[in-house]
């Protein structure tokens, strides 16, 4: 037990890493997902299309594969992916700025993966607007845009926070992968290094990787819970 | 299509012309850019050469039966893995869904017909049981998979315990995906009227008849949409067995990537494959709700509660 004492710095590193990518991820994927939800509601059929490819490519292929995709082809496309050391964040969060792209590579992965569900729940809540509120409210002459300002989004909001929540949570336990893909420090390359190359007991490790993933992800599935409850309780 | 009735009105000749026009701009821009930002600096580079595309779709390249051999190899572990992690976590899960709801229901229980003591016991015991069984859905639902992967691989062998590859793999999405197939099927459950429990025990069922007969089957039906989303889920976690380094699909890219170093267009026959599978299976899904929702509709049953958005949406997103 004493390596959870020993190294707390390493474990208290690790989760900060991984918190870090996920605030991005989370961010960036939020962002993405919404305009790919546009353009799968827009009336203009080639946009509609490309929303449609983005989605159905992306949810469908393994992450795994998206990160290395991302890995080998951005390069080729003759990027490094520095746009994303954006001047005031990288103060933040520094490991946007380092020299080896692979935190950003696997950010981009995260949040290409990511947007595609994202937009799916996005555009659930929508369809779970009953139409006659749309029609009632073209019918009072609301044009498009106050249509969606004040009667449908507001509604699809309510509709879709639990499965963005339920989103947002997966995408927490797929940053795992970053540890076996290149990126150095966050918590599952911490597990690796310290029960492989440092050789520590692996019961410990374990229970102190677990707990940094739990903090993250339990809390969240909770209140989760309490919203849905409560959204039931309002419906009723 | 059913969005377009919903937010817009039926276009009138004018919108019609927009449409067309924004149509035709919109994709000239897409195809505009995906040839100066994606084509023109892969042509340059030159990813298209038959040299590097040559081994994956030319039959006649020498090395085309060998690649096309080892990929066969791994299409077929991946399978196997995703077979026996499905099976296994259909088992795990239905068993400790239904353990969980026994225990739930002998919270409830008083015990009366016991002495004193001996009813605090059960009733603690009871009451210890569940909470157990809830942690540990709890914690094996918040880990990810890969960590799952990792820690059977590397723990088991810690305690002398070896086996194939394969089965770590298999243990480790049986560990994660039991525990989410068993809350699809709790929440399935929970989900039914409450008359039909009712009714089962009335009639006099024991409670392990009333889940195993009455609760379970209707759980079924109302989840397999759920549950197919699942295997898709497994189907793409199977790929993970990379970093424990089994011969799936991924692991043989890599291998021949290793080869002929032509990651781009080995990732692209792998990820293409992928998405045929599991746009297929998905496709299932949705045709199997829509049956089911037709079957209802015609048996007349009353509505069944629909499942908790957060299980199977959260199912269906927790993809690695």
């Amino acid at each position: 037990m004493s390596v959870l004492v020993d190294k707390f710095d390493v474990f208290a590193g690790g989760f900060w890493l991984t918190l870090q990518i996920c605030v991005l991820a989370a961010i960036g994927a939020l962002i993405l997902g919404a305009v790919v939800a546009v353009l799968r509601i827009s009336p203009v059929p080639p946009l509609r299309a490309l929303g449609t490819a983005y989605v159905t490519i992306f949810r469908n292929m393994p992450l795994t594969v998206v990160m290395f995709f991302a890995a080998f082809a951005l390069p080729a496309l003759g990027s490094n992916a520095d746009f994303l050391r954006i001047p005031v964040l990288d103060v933040v969060f520094t490991r946007l700025s380092t020299d080896l792209p692979y935190f950003r590579f696997a950010l981009i992965a995260l949040v290409l993966y990511t947007a595609a569900f994202v937009c799916e729940a996005l555009r659930s809540g929508v369809n779970a607007v009953s139409p006659g509120q749309a029609e009632a409210a073209r019918s009072l002459g609301l044009t498009f845009g106050q249509n969606l300002r004040y009667v449908v989004l507001p509604q699809s909001w309510k509709a879709s926070i639990v499965p963005l929540g339920s989103v947002i949570i997966a995408m927490i336990k797929n940053s795992a992968l970053i540890g076996f893909f290149g990126v150095v420090g966050d918590l599952s390359a911490t597990a690796d290094q310290l029960t492989g190359a440092e050789g520590y007991a692996f019961i410990p490790v374990a229970i102190g990787i677990s707990i940094g993933y739990l903090i993250m992800t339990v809390p969240l599935g909770a209140l989760l819970d309490r919203i849905e409850q409560r959204q039931a309780v309002a419906a009723r | 299509m059913s969005q377009q009735s919903v937010l817009y009105d039926v276009p009138g000749p004018r919108q019609r012309r927009l449409t067309l026009i924004l149509s035709v701009v919109a994709g000239l821009l897409v195809a505009a850019g995906a040839y100066y930002l994606i084509y023109l600096p892969l042509d340059e580079k030159g990813q298209f050469s038959l040299e590097l595309w040559g081994p994956l779709i030319d039959p006649s390249n020498e090395n085309f039966v060998l690649v096309w051999q080892r990929i066969w190899v791994g299409v077929q572990n991946t399978l196997i893995a995703a077979v026996l992690a499905i099976v296994c976590s259909l088992v795990i899960g239905t068993l400790l869904s239904i353990l969980r709801i026994q225990l739930k229901s002998l919270t409830t229980r008083r015990f009366a017909d016991s002495t004193a003591p001996v009813a605090y016991f059960l009733r603690g015991l009871s009451l210890g049981l569940s909470a157990l069984t809830r942690v540990c859905v709890e914690v094996f639902r918040g880990l990810p998979v890969v960590i799952t992967i990792f820690f059977v691989a590397r723990g088991f062998p810690e305690f002398g315990i070896t086996f194939d590859t394969l089965w770590y793999l298999v243990i480790g999405l049986t560990v994660y995906n039991g525990v989410v197939i068993a809350e699809i099927l709790r929440s399935g459950m929970e989900g039914l009227p409450p008359g039909q429990r009712e009714a089962a025990l009335a009639i006099g069922l024991s409670p392990l008849q009333t889940t195993g007969l009455i609760l379970l089957p209707q759980a079924f039906r109302i989840m397999l949409p759920a549950l197919i989303s699942q295997l898709v889920v497994v189907l793409k976690d199977t790929s993970l067995g990379f970093i424990i380094s089994f011969e799936e699909t991924l692991n043989i890219g890599k291998q021949i990537i290793l080869a002929l170093s032509n990651p781009i267009q080995v990732y692209v026959v792998i990820g293409l494959l992928f998405i045929l599978a599991n746009y297929s299976l998905s496709k299932l899904a949705q045709y199997v709700q829509r049956r089911l929702a037709r079957g209802r509709k015609t048996a007349g049953l009353p509505p069944q509660n629909p499942p908790p958005a957060a299980v199977t949406a959260q199912a269906e997103a927790s993809v690695v």
